[in-house]
């Protein structure tokens, strides 16, 4: 049933991972995306302390304990990576662990478990967002979304104002120190504003999905593009649905498999993931599914090739030269498909049993071997290669090779025959 | 300021354990504490041990990301098990649930690695996150369902040391001698993997299986370990204790065995600690004894401590104070032959002119070379070179006319330039590259005592 505070868990939910994204964009480009994790982790001391100290839940000193541990892990990482001679993952690793530790340690041994609840931590509760607000003026305002959007908003302004700076020190951090934009500070206001977003998710989505938010919906944009305004609006929007598609399949998906109800953020993961996993697949310049189909289009044309030039080598009337029978034997299922395709392009004509070039096939095949051959003595005088050795080198340039390069290749011989004495075929002239 | 109050509080009440319950404890005199103990510390020990391969092999957050891929896999098994009607929190079962989905996510970090442009760092975020989510969903359901008693499963997130029970004990054990026997078996191969793998795959060795087994076994690490410290904890035992034992030696042996001694020793304490003091989470005393240990090694680390490091500095800088002094006064009393002139005196402002250093710099080092014996002073207070400081001095000064010569002649440094250049260097010298620097400049200067300099010396002589 679609009720009312769905809607609600769908805004806190889009919101929440807007603010995410679009701070993620620069955590991917920057390979700082474990510091996502990292942080994650160590607001917990933060926060532990800041409650033990105010008493209070939510407000200005969550925030303020979750910036100065937010900046300390990343400081402390430095530290260690520098002075200690640690790798960074490992110093990060180092910090964070044993700040979570600390963290955990403040919880179970000076709070009662009623006031940070550890199952809250872990999975968050985008319900509850969306059940608490405040009265102001005789308006009801639902307090968890409102500061969500400021975060939001802060977020887009930041970014917003400092973008230029940004984006130069995220791909050329040595240019952007020489053009006197300062690398180091920037890296701070990024910890921060990653402090700052992480501490107000952390009860909507959950201390570890607040990691997904922050890093998939961005991973997958720098998958589909390769500009960073583009990316940067790409990934909150596919944060943003992926919120709202995981609520609606909570509503409508999950009874239909007849699956009981979950939690709203662990949806909202798998909905983004399902993102990723379509961008890896089907990107236009780096999917899988396109890289595998230009793949075996080459395969294919290469395959074409070698069949013309058997035909070609046999047509030559070469004595003992089984080629193409050969071909046919090891590859009997593709080579009748290479036919098939070779007689729809008539290059090829079936002769009885045997095929036979035509014209059209024959320029095509001729323009090959003299590839092959052209290459094969090329290979052979200018690089010391053994005569056995050159057919396979050959065999793999003379599909690559072009017009002009081919003809430079002429230039650098005289010769008319390879080296194994088979006559290299001339240009037709186009008469 | 009510915090305080309640943080003395809790200090102030804590129940100090009295002496005979500490001997009992480490006497290992309790069935159920002896069992928790040698549990943590063979856990510590194995993490300890293969945790080091991962660091050297720049991995350390790899086990991050696994030790979160484990809750699907416990999840459905926990679901698949209460489906088919078995006892539904089977150890066993559910081990090996987790370790199955630790290992599908190894293989989605390889093929992310290989087949897409995301880098390392998004991988392993991406991992990470996608299993624990999937994970989340999961736990609703594990929640939700009639039998679902979630709280043994809430147990393998946040750990649950103290009821680690006798098979858990064994298993950890198992575990912890399964893991020294396979890393002093393919010590060698890891060896290679971890310091140049590009080395071990051309000279034939399988980098990518030999990965992928030592992955597998972090994953059974950190999935029997799971039980014993829970998710996140387990990670701090393969990260921490190696990363302190970095900086106790260079050698991978070492390495290995003093990670395996401080997780144990972590586990160890950790969990002793926990069993004398109440209401302690035993995971994160666990993890703050191992961080202990690595701020301790930071500092005193007999190889990378920086006490060590800081202690090597001041010797280096004392030696080049020691070096511009002994020059100084080289310079001060030169001849026009670059002879010196033995037994003159130099009083401190003479010396303070000679290049920009403080009063208390100058007299440090004066008060360093009295007590070598190389200055001392004379009737007239004067400080005075001795015959032993008159012979370093010598050799000082020839050191950095040679390689100024050998600037101005080979390198074509100004001559201007030539003092500052040297100045760095000088104190580095060692006996070879001088005999070869007097063999090069020989041409020019056949009779080589201490050359003259070749430029004017400012606030000296000449």
């Amino acid at each position: 049933m679609f009720l009312e505070s769905d809607i609600w868990v769908m805004l806190a939910g889009a919101l929440c991972a807007m603010s995410c994204a679009c701070v993620g964009c620069f955590l991917v480009l920057r390979k700082m995306s474990m510091m996502g994790d990292a942080i994650s982790h160590s607001v917990l001391p933060g926060l532990a302390i800041a409650f033990l100290m105010t008493g209070d839940r939510s407000g200005p000193s969550m925030l303020l304990g979750a910036v100065v541990v937010g900046v300390l892990t990343a400081v402390l990482t430095q530290y260690i990576h520098k002075q200690g001679q640690v790798e960074e993952s490992a110093a990060m690793g180092v910090v964070f662990t044993t700040l979570f530790a600390l963290g955990l340690m403040i919880i179970v041994y000076f709070l009662d478990h009623s006031d940070i609840d550890a199952s809250c931590v872990l999975y968050g509760s985008l319900e509850a967002a969306a059940t608490w607000e405040f009265e102001w003026n005789g308006y009801i305002f639902k307090t968890k979304i409102i500061q969500l959007a400021i975060i939001l908003a802060l977020n887009v302004l930041v970014i917003f104002a400092l973008f230029k700076e940004l984006k130069i020190s995220s791909f050329d951090p040595a240019l952007a120190t020489t053009l006197g934009v300062h690398a180091g500070k920037l890296h701070y206001v990024l910890i921060i504003l990653v402090a700052i977003t992480t501490v107000t998710a952390f009860d909507v989505v959950g201390s570890i999905l607040v990691i997904a938010m922050l890093i998939i919906p961005a991973a997958t944009a720098y998958l589909l593009t390769q500009r960073l305004g583009l990316m940067i609006i790409i990934s909150m929007l596919l944060g943003a649905l992926g919120s709202v598609l995981g609520q609606l399949s909570i509503i409508y998906l999950l009874p239909a498999w007849g699956l009981p109800d979950t939690f709203s953020s662990g949806m909202m993961t798998v909905m983004v993931t399902v993102f990723l996993i379509l961008a890896i697949l089907f990107s236009p310049k780096s999917g899988i599914l396109f890289k595998l189909i230009r793949h075996l289009q080459l395969g294919k044309e290469i395959f074409m090739n070698r069949v013309l030039g058997a035909l070609y080598r046999t047509e030559e009337e070469q004595p003992n030269f089984h080629h193409l029978e050969q071909i046919q034997k090891t590859y009997p299922v593709r080579f009748k498909w290479a036919i098939w395709l070779l007689k729809r392009n008539a290059m090829v004509v079936a002769d009885g049993k045997q095929w036979r070039l035509t014209e059209n096939g024959e320029v095509y095949a001729r323009k090959l071997v003299r590839s092959h051959r052209l290459w094969e003595n090329y290979i052979f005088t200018n690089m010391n290669v053994p005569v056995d050795h050159l057919h396979y080198q050959a065999a793999s340039l003379e599909h690559v090779t072009d017009e002009s390069l081919l003809e430079q290749l002429a230039e650098t011989t005289s010769l008319e025959h390879d080296p194994h004495g088979r006559e290299i075929p001339q240009k037709k002239s186009k008469d | 300021m009510n915090w305080l109050a309640v943080l003395l509080g809790s200090v102030s009440h804590a129940n100090w354990p009295d002496e005979e319950t500490v001997i009992r404890l480490f006497t290992l005199q309790d069935y159920n504490t002896r069992v928790v103990l040698l549990g943590v510390t063979a856990l510590g020990l194995a993490s300890g041990i293969i945790g080091s391969f991962m660091i050297l092999r720049k991995r350390a957050l790899l086990s991050d990301s696994i030790a979160h891929a484990t809750l699907p896999g416990i999840c459905i098994t926990f679901l698949i098990l209460s489906a088919m009607d078995i006892n539904s929190k089977n150890f066993f079962f559910l081990l090996f649930g987790a370790g199955l989905s630790g290992i599908i996510s190894i293989l989605c970090v390889q093929f992310l690695r290989a087949y897409t442009k995301l880098k390392e760092d998004a991988v392993l975020g991406i991992i990470l996150s996608s299993f624990f989510g999937f994970g989340v969903v999961l736990m609703g359901f594990v929640q939700q369902h009639p039998k679902g008693n979630a709280a043994g499963i809430d147990g393998y997130i946040f750990g649950k040391t103290a009821s680690i029970q006798a098979h858990d004990a064994q298993m950890l054990m198992i575990n912890a001698i399964l893991i020294c026997i396979m890393s002093l078996l393919l010590f060698k191969e890891f060896r290679l993997i971890c310091f140049d793998s590009c080395f071990a795959a051309t000279q034939g060795w399988p980098v990518l299986k030999l990965d992928i087994l030592l992955m597998g076994l972090v994953v059974i690490v950190t999935v029997i370990g799971l039980q014993a410290v829970g998710i996140v904890l387990v990670i701090s035992l393969l990260i921490i204790p190696p990363a302190a034992a970095r900086f106790w030696t260079d050698r991978l042996f070492y390495q290995v065995l003093i990670a395996g001694v401080l997780g144990a020793a972590s586990g160890f304490f950790g969990a002793a600690i926990t069993a004398l003091f109440e209401r302690l989470p035993a995971g994160a005393t666990i993890v703050l004894v191992s961080a202990t240990c690595f701020f301790v090694s930071m500092v005193l680390g007999s190889k990378r401590g920086m006490l060590m490091k800081f202690l090597k500095k001041r010797e280096l800088d004392h030696q080049v104070l020691e070096q511009n002094l002994l020059r100084a006064f080289y310079e001060l009393h030169e001849d026009d032959e670059g002879n010196l002139i033995p037994n003159k005196g130099a009083r401190l402002n003479d010396l303070l002119i000679m290049r920009s250093w403080l009063e208390n710099e100058v007299q440090a080092g004066i008060r360093i070379l009295t007590r070598k014996g190389l200055v001392t002073k004379d009737a007239n207070h004067n400080f005075v070179l001795t015959e032993l400081g008159g012979i370093h001095a010598t050799r000082i000064v020839r050191n950095h006319r040679l390689w100024e010569i050998y600037l101005i002649t080979h390198a074509d440094v100004a001559t201007g330039r030539v003092d500052r250049v040297t100045d760095k260097i000088e104190h580095i010298l060692g006996d070879k590259l001088v005999a070869r620097l007097e063999h090069i400049v020989a041409e020019d200067y056949p009779h080589l005592h201490v050359p003259a300099s070749p430029h004017p010396i400012s606030g000296g002589k000449i």
